[in-house]
C-alpha cells in the first residue's frame, strides 16, 4: 500500500512541477468549529527546493493521463512516461495529513485531461468539496481550470478553490497553434472572463446581502512559458498586460522553458533553460505592477527586448537621463520610486523622513537603499553640484564594474536557438 | 558614564527609563545583568524591575505611540539583543523628548535601529510559521521542537491556536527551554521535565513514542520534496540563502 501511493504521488508530484505558481496568498478564509487550517494572507513558503523555489502548496496531478499531445507538456500523450491517477481518497488523506504537520499551506491540484473537460473537471471540485465539507478543510486550495469545463461547474469550483488558474501556455496565439494546434487562447478567455465577472458579481451581492459565500478569494493567475517560442520580450509582456488589465488577474507567471523533448520545433533537451531571461521578465512585471511604470515605457518598436546585463529599470532610466537627478528632498513619491536602487519600501521612508530634516547621504544608506547605484541619479543635502547630466554609458559602465550578475556566470545561450 | 544595570526583562527596560527621567543623569549606557561586566570608571546602578513604574513608561508610551509602533517596541525586545536594549532606550527617550509622529522620522538613528530589528524579528517569525514541523506521538500530540533566533514564541502563538484549533500540540523552544502547549482550548506555557531532543543530536521522536503512520507521512513529504524539484535549474546558492543551514536539523525534509 504505502509503496503504490510513494510511487503515484513521485510521478503526479514530477508532472506538476512544471507549473510554477505556488503562492499560497490572498485568501482570508478563516477557522471555524475548530477544523483544520486558516489563511495567511501573505501566504507562507514552508521550505524551499534545490533549484531556489519555494514550495508552499501540494502541488499534483490528479492523473497524468492525458488525451492531448501539445509539444512542451510533458504528460502528452505521445510521450513515454509511466502514468498514475490518485483517488479522490488518496489525495484528501495526503492533504489533510501533510497540513497537519505544518508541510505546506494547501492544495494545488491539476490534471491531465482524461476523457473530456466535464469529466476532469468534475473530479478536482469533487476533491475541494470533500476537504472543504467533510474534512472542515480551510487551508488553502488552488484548482485548475480545465478549458471547456462548463460554467456550472466552474461556478461550483469557485465555492471551494482560494485561487483559480488556466494557463496560456504560449505567449501568442501564433507560439501557441505552433506547438498545440488543438488549444487556442480563446478557451483560456472565457472561463478567465466567467471567474472575474463571477467575482464581480458576487462582491456587488456583498454589498447588500451579509452571508454571500466566498467565491474565488485569491483571485485569478495565469502562466506562459517563455523560450519555447520566439516571441520577442515586448509581446510576451504586451500579452501579460493586457491579461492583467482585461481579466483582473493576481499574477502572471513565466515559466522558463525546461526541454523535454525531441520535438525540432523546441529547444534541445540539454540546453540551458532561459534562467536570466525569466528574471528579467518578472522584474517587468514588478515594475508594472508596484511601481507605476507602463509597459510601452519600458519594452517598445525601438527596445523589443530586455537587457540582459542591466536590469530593466535601470535600462529605462539611462535611456531617459534628463529625468534625473531626482532630489530625494523635494520630488514627487511616485519619481522617487523611478530611481535604480530604491524600492517600496525605502521610498515610503524617505518621504516620511524628509519632512523633519532635509535627507543626508548617509542617512539614505542607512535607511536602506542600493545607494551604490541609486547615488548616480539623485541629490540629497549634501550633493556636490554638478553642472552637466552625466553621461549614460559612463553610468552603466561604474555600475557594472561595481557589481557582478550571478546570471552572467551561467552560459547564455538562449538567443543562439533559432 | 552611568551604567544601568537592569534584569534583561521588559518591566526592568522599562523601569530603566523610568529612572532615567527621575534621576537624569546625562547620558547612560543600559546594560541587561547577562552582559555586564563590572568597570572602575563607570557609575553603574542596578535597577529593579517594577511593575507599577514599568507600567507608568508603558503608558506613557502608549500616548505617544500607535498600536502599531507599540507591538513593535515589544516586537524589537524580544529579540533579547544587547545591543538592542540600549536602541530601545535611546527611542523611547527620543519618543518622549519630541512631539508625536517622531517614530516616523526614518532618518533618525534610534528610528534605523528599532525598525531595521523590528525586520529581523519579523523574518524570524515568519520562519517559524514556515519552518516549525509537527509529528504526531503516540497520545496524539502534535510536536514541534525549534530553536529561533529570537525569542518569538509569543509573537506565534495565535497564529498556531487559529490553525490547528482540532488537535493538541506542543511547540518546544529547546534554547530558552520553554514551549507552548495547546489542549484544544486555551495555549498555556510550558516546561518539559524530559526534553527528548537534549539527549540526542536529532530532535525528531522516533519508534513507539510515534503515531502509526507518522514514519510513512515523513517519507511521503521527502519523496515530494525531491520529485517537485526541477534539477535543470539547480541553484543551491538561491535554496541556502532561503532555508539556511542552522534550521535543517529540524526540517523533516532535509534529514
Amino acid at each position: 500500500m504505502s509503496e503504490r501511493i510513494r510511487e503515484k504521488l513521485q510521478i503526479l508530484a514530477d508532472a506538476a512541477k512544471y507549473d510554477v505558481s505556488c503562492s499560497s496568498s490572498g485568501s482570508n478564509r478563516k477557522n471555524t468549529n475548530k477544523g483544520l487550517g486558516d489563511a495567511s494572507s501573505s501566504g507562507i513558503c514552508h521550505t524551499y527546493t534545490e533549484d531556489g523555489r519555494c514550495v508552499s502548496l501540494l502541488k499534483i496531478l490528479l492523473t497524468n493521463h492525458c488525451i492531448f499531445d501539445c509539444a512542451f507538456c510533458v504528460s502528452r500523450k505521445s510521450n513515454d512516461v509511466q502514468r498514475a491517477a490518485f483517488t479522490v481518497e488518496e489525495v484528501v488523506e495526503l492533504t489533510m495529513s501533510f497540513y497537519r504537520r505544518n508541510y505546506i499551506e494547501g492544495l494545488f491540484l491539476s490534471s491531465g485531461i482524461f476523457k473530456n473537460a466535464d469529466f476532469t473537471m468534475e473530479r478536482l471540485v469533487r476533491i475541494a468539496k470533500k476537504l472543504r465539507l467533510e474534512n472542515n478543510f480551510n487551508g488553502y486550495i488552488h484548482l485548475k481550470t480545465i478549458p471547456g469545463a462548463s460554467q456550472e461547474l466552474l461556478s461550483e469550483a469557485g465555492l471551494y478553490a482560494d485561487r483559480m488558474s488556466i494557463n496560456l501556455e504560449m505567449p501568442t496565439e501564433a507560439g501557441l497553434k505552433l506547438l498545440a494546434p488543438d488549444k487556442s487562447h480563446e478557451d483560456v478567455k472565457k472561463p478567465l472572463a466567467f471567474i472575474k465577472d463571477s467575482i464581480i458579481a458576487l462582491k456587488d451581492e456583498r454589498k447588500i446581502i451579509k452571508h454571500v459565500p466566498k467565491f474565488v478569494p485569491a483571485g485569478q493567475s495565469t502562466q506562459m512559458v517563455i523560450g519555447a517560442t520566439p516571441e520577442t520580450d515586448m509581446e510576451i509582456m504586451y500579452s501579460a498586460d493586457q491579461y492583467y488589465k482585461n481579466y483582473d488577474l493576481k499574477r502572471v507567471y513565466y515559466s522558463g522553458y525546461i526541454p523535454i523533448s525531441y520535438d525540432d520545433r523546441m529547444p534541445m533537451i540539454g540546453s540551458q533553460p532561459p534562467l536570466l531571461r525569466e528574471n528579467r521578465l518578472y522584474q517587468t512585471d514588478w515594475l508594472i505592477r508596484f511601481y507605476g511604470f507602463e509597459v510601452q515605457e519600458i519594452l517598445n518598436a525601438v527596445h523589443p527586448h530586455l537587457d540582459v546585463d542591466i536590469d530593466p529599470k535601470l535600462s529605462w532610466a539611462l535611456r531617459n537621463m534628463e529625468q534625473f537627478p531626482v532630489d530625494v528632498n523635494t520630488a514627487d513619491y511616485k519619481m522617487i520610486l523611478r530611481v535604480p536602487g530604491i524600492g517600496v519600501g525605502s521610498a515610503k521612508k524617505i518621504v516620511m523622513a524628509r519632512k523633519f530634516a532635509k535627507l543626508r547621504s548617509n542617512q539614505l544608506q542607512k535607511i536602506g537603499i542600493a545607494y551604490n547605484r541609486a547615488k548616480h541619479f539623485i541629490r540629497c543635502a549634501d550633493s556636490v553640484f554638478q553642472l552637466n547630466t552625466p553621461d549614460a554609458m559612463h553610468v552603466k559602465h561604474e555600475i557594472l564594474s561595481g557589481s557582478s550578475s550571478k546570471y552572467l556566470k551561467i552560459p547564455q545561450n538562449q538567443l543562439t536557438l533559432f | 558614564m552611568t551604567v544601568y544595570v537592569f534584569d534583561g526583562s521588559l518591566d526592568g527596560l522599562l523601569t530603566s527609563i523610568f529612572e532615567f527621567y527621575e534621576r537624569k543623569p546625562g547620558k547612560v549606557a543600559l546594560v541587561s545583568s547577562n552582559y555586564y561586566e563590572p568597570s572602575l570608571i563607570d557609575d553603574a546602578l542596578e535597577i529593579t524591575a517594577d511593575e507599577i513604574k514599568a507600567k507608568r513608561v508603558w503608558n506613557g508610551l502608549k500616548k505617544k505611540l500607535r498600536a502599531d509602533w507599540l507591538l513593535r517596541f515589544y516586537k524589537v525586545y524580544l529579540s533579547e539583543d544587547a545591543q538592542t536594549f540600549q536602541q530601545l532606550f535611546d527611542f523611547a527617550c527620543y519618543i518622549f523628548d519630541n512631539p508625536p509622529g517622531a517614530e516616523q522620522n526614518f532618518g533618525h538613528p534610534a528610528v534605523i535601529a528599532v525598525t531595521k530589528m523590528d525586520k529581523s524579528v519579523n523574518r524570524e517569525k515568519h520562519r517559524m510559521k514556515a519552518f516549525i514541523r509537527f509529528q504526531e506521538t503516540a497520545d496524539g500530540i502534535f510536536y514541534a521542537p525549534i530553536e529561533p533566533d529570537y525569542n518569538v514564541l509569543p509573537l506565534i502563538s495565535n497564529f498556531f491556536k487559529n490553525r490547528y484549533a482540532g488537535q493538541r500540540w506542543i511547540i518546544y523552544d529547546v534554547k530558552r527551554k520553554y514551549g507552548l502547549y495547546y489542549d484544544l482550548s486555551k495555549v498555556e506555557e510550558i516546561c518539559l521535565d524530559y526534553a527528548p531532543e537534549i539527549k540526542s543530536n536529532t530532535p525528531f521522536l522516533i519508534g513507539e513514542k510515534l503515531e502509526d503512520k507518522e514514519g510513512l507521512y515523513a517519507i511521503l513529504w521527502n519523496d515530494y520534496f525531491k520529485s517537485t524539484n526541477i534539477p535543470a535549474r539547480k541553484n543551491m546558492k538561491l535554496h541556502i540563502q532561503h532555508v539556511p543551514k542552522r534550521y535543517w536539523k529540524y526540517l523533516t525534509e532535509k534529514q
